[in-house]
């Protein structure tokens, strides 16, 4: 396939975001394996230095639109632009982070160039595929990988026949890698006032209540997570005195917080975070693989839970067979007898 | 204010978020026959929210519409259950294996069908994908803006209609004009339960492809009572390009599936008393991974 390969750069306050730094890279990776150019679209307003931050990952050339209007982010005038600057150089790849702004303007781009689009991959990757039907090898290909169905399955999507291939990919699973701290990038202005009318801000943002994030979960070395069968908002106190005592965040399955037992930014799982930590401690959590997708990867896993045939107690490393309610307060216990 | 018409996607999907033991394969991974069918959590969050629309606007007409095989008009019954309408399918053998794009081409052409839409109304994403991407795309192609991530319906005005919505770090409060594509979150207010009455007159409501396996006294109550005929439409009923539905109108293909297999190690299980909880403590200290 012919063309670049595009990052669409999200900006928070005039700064690019992590997920796009991480795409940037990825973007790069995959750039070198197809000998072409990255290219990055960044899109705000008194954005002019943005060169600043994003040229070392490597990028050729920055599609620059500089507006008072396109702060903060809209469908239209974004999709409109974003659509414009695809249409107009024709790559090969366009990545967007699976953000809520990705995954809200992704789509209708695809929708606009009546191309393919793959939601939240985890992996991306150049090959080849080989069409059964038709019996014709297409090369160097995106790899677009992605859990599917809940978690259990992992697919690969390809698209060979409606170019560009476009995906959508989590944060967090792509090393943020500087490429070159003295990169220079060429700088293309984007006249917006051709591309956008008026009509296009027709959904007015009367309030904006940016709450940053209090936990971050992806960087907490123990997790403490509780599922349905912590039994209530109250028992996950509990739950939060020993992560005070061992320095640990705490998080949840899904079925946890749609109980509002704990906020969403704590769900952890395939709608959720991914988490790697070095402890994960489940109490009363089943193990639905949707929740087993966002944390199987952890180092050493507890399950808590009185059913000694959890399916998360496949994955543990400790199964302690009992009530939460019994169990932590003896862990809290053993912890300050035996720690120095 | 004038009353509305709304309508409502809504999807036929495997339960995969309970994905338990007995669904579990030796080998480890899934056995996708066993799972029940249900009605996409989020769709039913974006039927609650017509319905909402329809309390405050009397008049508003509720209808409810999935794209699936023959059996999906289960999803169109339990929508006249919870308070639609009206109900229909769409439904093709030929609209087998769309990827994202060919849907929303195809729920875009019933949509200009139905005609006069002033709301178009879906669930952020499926479970069985999760991919939230058909939403936007029939917004674009029907030319609506959208919003999406809806958490809740704040005012409905003459011809607009303000919301709230959540994005990752905190929420947003915007006003749309009507007409307008939403997508509803799953934090919005959960959908009413099943209404008797409505449970009892529609029951028996029928697809043409249901009726030809129905018993004599089915047909002809269907024939009595017209609204419990459910409509089925297919491609040339929407007049729908072949080259755009479909395996064919589907640019994104997919290459290799991978089944998860779930990791087996040897745990220490473990009763709770004292002792136990100190060894596992003391071993989780000696190993550096607390203390």
């Amino acid at each position: 396939m012919e063309g670049n390969v595009f990052v669409f750069c999200e900006t928070d306050n005039g700064k690019v975001v992590d997920i796009s730094l991480e795409l940037l890279s990825s973007g790069k990776k995959l750039a070198g394996k197809l000998n072409c150019d990255l290219e990055a679209i960044v899109i705000g307003n008194n954005i002019s230095d943005i060169a600043l931050q994003i040229s070392k990952y490597g990028v050729d050339t920055i599609h620059l639109a500089d507006d008072s209007r396109l702060d903060p982010y809209q469908t239209l005038p974004f999709s409109k632009i974003v659509s414009s600057i695809l249409d107009k150089h024709q790559p090969q790849i366009v990545l967007f982070g699976a953000s809520s702004i990705g995954r809200d303007l992704a789509p209708r781009v695809a929708s606009t160039l009546q191309c393919g689009l793959t939601a939240d991959c985890t992996r991306l990757e150049i090959g080849d595929h080989f069409e059964r039907k038709t019996k014709v090898e297409y090369k160097d290909l995106l790899l677009a990988i992605r859990p599917a169905f809940g978690g259990s399955i992992m697919a690969t999507i390809v698209n060979w026949d409606m170019p560009p291939q476009m995906a959508t990919v989590r944060e967090g699973v792509m090393k943020k890698e500087v490429y070159d701290e003295n990169y220079k990038s060429k700088i293309v202005n984007i006249a917006v006032s051709k591309i956008i009318r008026t009509e296009d801000f027709v959904i007015e943002v009367l309030e904006r209540h940016i709450e940053l994030s209090k936990v971050n979960l992806k960087e907490s070395p123990i997790i403490i997570s509780g599922g349905y069968g912590v039994g209530s908002k109250e028992n996950f106190d509990l739950l939060y005195d020993l992560a005070d005592m061992l320095g640990a965040d705490v998080g949840g399955s899904r079925a946890a917080v749609d109980a509002g037992f704990l906020e969403h930014d704590r769900q952890i799982g395939q709608t959720g975070v991914t988490v790697r930590p070095k402890l994960y401690i489940a109490c009363g959590i089943s193990g639905a693989i949707q929740h087993t997708a966002g944390m199987d990867e952890s180092a050493m896993i507890v399950s808590i839970n009185k059913d000694p045939n959890a399916p998360i107690n496949k994955l543990a490393d400790y199964v302690i067979v009992g009530d939460i309610n019994e169990v932590i307060p003896k862990i809290i216990k053993s912890f300050h007898k035996l720690a120095q | 204010m004038k009353p509305l018409k709304i309508v409502v996607l809504a999807k036929q999907v495997p339960d995969t978020r309970n994905v338990g033991p007995d669904a579990m394969k030796p080998d480890g991974t899934v056995n996708r026959g066993i799972l029940p069918t249900i009605f996409n959590p989020d769709d039913l969050h974006a039927l609650e929210f017509a319905l909402q629309v329809k309390d405050k606007l009397p008049g508003t007409q509720v209808i409810i519409l999935t794209m699936g095989p023959k059996r999906a008009a289960d999803i169109v019954r339990e929508g006249y259950y919870r308070g639609a309408d009206y109900g229909m399918m769409v439904s093709d053998r030929r609209f087998g294996g769309a990827d994202t794009l060919a849907t929303s081409y195809t729920l875009a052409m019933t949509i200009k069908k139905i005609g006069d839409v002033d709301m178009v109304l879906a669930g952020v994403q499926a479970i069985d994908g999760d991919t939230a991407q058909t939403g936007p795309q029939t917004a674009e192609k029907i030319d609506f803006p959208q919003v999406t991530y809806i958490e809740e319906l704040i005012e409905l005005g003459e011809n607009d209609i303000t919301v709230k919505r959540r994005l990752d770090k905190g929420v947003e409060i915007v006003k749309s004009p009507i007409p307008v594509l939403m997508t509803v979150n799953g934090t919005f207010d959960k959908c009413r339960s099943r209404n008797v009455k409505k449970l009892l007159k529609y029951k028996h409501a029928r697809t043409n492809t249901e009726l030809s396996r129905e018993e004599d006294f089915i047909k002809e109550l269907v024939e009595q009572r017209p609204y419990l005929h459910i409509p089925e439409w297919n491609v040339e009923d929407i007049k729908a390009e072949i080259s755009k539905i479909g395996l064919a109108g589907s640019p994104t293909k997919v290459n290799k599936v991978e089944s998860i297999v779930m990791k087996v190690s040897e745990a220490k299980v473990l009763d709770d008393s004292q002792d136990s909880i100190d060894l596992m403590v003391g071993e989780l200290i000696n190993a550096h991974v607390i203390g």
